[in-house]
């Protein structure tokens, strides 16, 4: 990240409402042109974060800048934002609810419509035009508004939430415009208690519990913070070779998973083959986000994401 | 955000507003709405005249000789113009019969023809039976038309020479006085037009609430600039009712009134200033109370709460309109200037003010201070909006709130 111009920074964001903490200290970097994820349970402080960082609302304390500005509002034709409660005006056409979302952003009407009309066509959705916002389906209109969200050729988006109430088919549409945006050089931010989209889209993550920030770096780095998983079946039960295996491992329904010993794996593998093992299989598993995250967040906050993954997955 | 960039953006704003509230059909019957309680004024105007009508008051039965009724039918027709607009007891003749007392009992008690009071003596012995008293208004019109009617018996007919009317331009005391009309006519205007106008940036705004739309906005915009995007649309949108309206009004009273348009009382800077400044001060009158509006609506989060909040507020109108009432036909006075200073009652006191004195410059000195007050209101506004409904966390309830939750 070093070189690299930072398009969005907040230190120390506070925000209390009516006495209750509901962000507590959240401290990001978002390099530009990187795709960053911020992760968190419900109700972790991800929107918070976002609003004060777009400047929608003011932090108790701390600061943060946009694009190299500390007041973000003055950039707002720099940016894109898709708020997590999705919002257009029913009876507009969809066509004109991108025209009006362009022209808030600074882009004169003509050539608001124009953008619009080439948006909706680049994607085959020239049907959808003039079709008012509520004769279309959930998905559609979550389509538009995130159109309308880059429409003015912003240099940063923020998403919050963006997957949520998406089919899979529109989710993987979702990642790859995400991808393509990235590419073209737009910084993108997007926020999201779903960890797979993280792990598959994100440079970097920023991980907040709680109202504060516990892991902000590269998702690799996140990762790094786990021992591989070794995964062992054997033909013997039991004999010298146990001495080789840490005090943590576990026998899940005949495999044995232990964290890698930090010297790696052949005085393992040796010490397995001369105590008379008889390796069946052997695998070393690198941890996912997912284990970094429970590591990271901590027990009662992967459970709420996991059980809203597996929902989600299930949906 | 630069000043350029926030009308900007208010005009992005409100050009959506204006444009999704005059395309919809619903404009139809905002621009009908007049009509409705036009049509009603007039249905009650009809209903009130036919219940007059049948509530006439009945005769005075008048039991004398044919010569005594003449006389006093006379004396009464000679004084109705004094009478104007109140209505002057009817006399109606009847043959003295041989029992007066039977004949005032039969005639009191008749319920197919009803009289008031019975008047026997003539004019020598006046004296009337019935339940009437000497201070009821009856009883003392009697007594002028005896009066006049023994007058007219005393004294011949004197030929009168027929008076002579050259009519002039108007002086200035009626026209003054007419003025003063023109001002309470200005202000009344405003006032109804304001009150019923200003209310609609309310349903705007739950509109924008309930859509989630404001996150949208909030992101994109200032606050400011979507409060007076608001305000310009539905600004725009009543005054485009407005001149519909009043290119109806005067063809309606350029068909209907005598003189047409030229009868109306010509207000002291001219027509074309006065129905400008009317337009400039409705707009400012609006903008005042629209912006109040839209600081009540920022605490309230539905179509109820806004309901109960906009109550006293309507009511706290009421009392400035009175305020400001208070200074027509006294434009200088103590009252007349606080009601001018006073920001929400300046519109209504100025345009009395215009319909009453020549001089432009006050106006144009109200015109900026009425400005100044819609910017502080806003920000005002926008402030609180800032607070109350732009925020993720739980809203302090308020009193209103905890009450009606």
């Amino acid at each position: 990240m070093g070189e690299r111009p930072i398009a969005a920074e907040a230190r120390d964001l506070v925000k209390d409402f009516d006495g209750k903490r509901a962000v507590d200290g959240v401290s990001l970097t978002v390099p530009e042109g990187s795709i960053t994820g911020i992760l968190g349970p419900n109700g972790a402080g991800k929107t918070t974060c976002l609003r004060m960082m777009l400047g929608i609302i003011d932090p108790s304390s701390g600061t943060r800048t946009l694009l190299g500005h500390d007041r973000p509002i003055e950039i707002a034709h720099q940016v894109g934002y898709l708020p997590e409660e999705r919002g257009l005006y029913p009876a507009m056409p969809a066509s004109e609810a991108l025209a009006f979302m362009g022209a808030l952003r600074g882009l004169p009407i003509k050539e608001s419509r124009r953008r619009s009309l080439e948006l909706l066509h680049s994607r085959g959705h020239d049907d959808w035009a003039k079709r008012p916002i509520r004769t279309l389906s959930k998905g559609m209109a979550q389509t538009v508004q995130l159109l309308g969200t880059i429409i003015h050729r912003p240099k940063l988006i923020v998403l919050d939430e963006p997957f949520a109430g998406l089919d899979a088919i529109n989710q993987e549409k979702l990642e790859q415009l995400i991808r393509d945006q990235a590419a073209a050089g737009v910084t993108v931010i997007f926020s999201t208690h779903v960890i797979a989209h993280a792990e598959r889209l994100c440079e970097r993550v920023v991980i907040i519990a709680e109202g504060r920030s516990v892991f902000e770096g590269a998702v690799d780095e996140a990762r790094d913070r786990l021992r591989p998983i070794v995964h062992l079946r054997t033909r013997v039960a039991d004999g010298p070779w146990r001495a080789a295996l840490p005090a943590s491992a576990k026998n899940v329904g005949g495999e044995w998973r232990f964290e890698l010993p930090s010297d790696g794996p052949e005085p393992l593998l040796k010490a397995l083959i001369d105590g008379g093992a008889g390796i069946e299989t052997l695998s070393i598993e690198r941890p996912g986000l997912h284990d970094a995250f429970i590591a990271i967040a901590g027990e009662a906050a992967a459970r709420e994401m996991g059980h809203v993954h597996v929902a989600d997955e299930a949906a | 955000m630069k000043l350029p960039e926030t009308i900007r953006a208010a005009f992005v704003i409100a050009r959506r507003d204006f444009t999704a509230t005059v395309l919809s059909k619903t404009f139809l019957l905002f621009l009908l709405g007049p009509l409705f309680p036009i049509a009603l004024g007039m249905g009650m105007v009809g209903i009130g005249a036919q219940v007059d009508r049948n509530a006439k008051a009945p005769p005075i039965a008048v039991v004398s000789s044919q010569q005594d009724y003449e006389l006093l039918s006379a004396a009464r027709e000679r004084l109705m113009p004094l009478a104007d607009s109140i209505a002057l007891v009817e006399l109606r003749y009847v043959p003295p019969e041989g029992d007066l007392a039977g004949q005032q009992k039969k005639l009191l008690s008749s319920e197919k023809e009803p009289v008031m009071a019975v008047f026997d003596g003539g004019l020598s012995a006046p004296h009337l039976t019935g339940t009437v008293t000497s201070r009821d208004r009856p009883a003392r019109q009697m007594k002028l038309f005896i009066d006049e009617a023994r007058r007219m018996a005393a004294q011949p007919q004197v030929s009168s020479p027929k008076l002579q009317i050259t009519q002039t331009r108007e002086m200035a005391g009626p026209q003054a006085a007419r003025r003063v009309q023109t001002g309470r006519m200005g202000q009344a205007l405003l006032f109804v037009l304001t009150i019923l106008l200003a209310g609609m940036v309310l349903s705007q705004l739950i509109e924008e609430k309930s859509s989630k739309v404001i996150e949208v906005l909030a992101a994109a915009v200032p606050i400011d600039a979507i409060f007076l995007g608001k305000l310009f649309a539905m600004l725009a949108t009543s005054l485009t009712g407005i001149a519909l309206w009043t290119i109806a009004g005067a063809f309606t009273i350029n068909s209907l009134a005598t003189g047409g348009l030229r009868s109306l009382p010509m207000p002291a800077v001219g027509w074309p200033a006065f129905i400008s400044l009317t337009v400039v001060y409705f707009s400012m009158s609006y903008l005042l109370i629209g912006a109040t509006f839209l600081g009540i609506g920022a605490h309230a989060s539905t179509a109820r709460e806004v309901q109960i909040l906009s109550m006293p507020v309507t009511m706290a109108q009421l009392v400035l309109f009175g305020f400001a009432s208070l200074a027509v036909g006294q434009p200088n006075s103590a009252t007349g200037m606080a009601a001018a200073i006073f920001p929400l009652s300046s519109p209504f006191a100025m345009i009395a003010r215009a319909a009453e004195l020549p001089d432009i410059w006050p106006h144009l000195i109200a015109l900026g201070w009425q400005a100044l007050w819609v910017a502080l209101i806003l920000r005002l506004a926008a402030a609180v909006f800032r607070r109350s409904v732009l925020k993720s966390g739980k809203s302090r309830r308020r009193f209103w709130q905890r009450s009606s939750a």
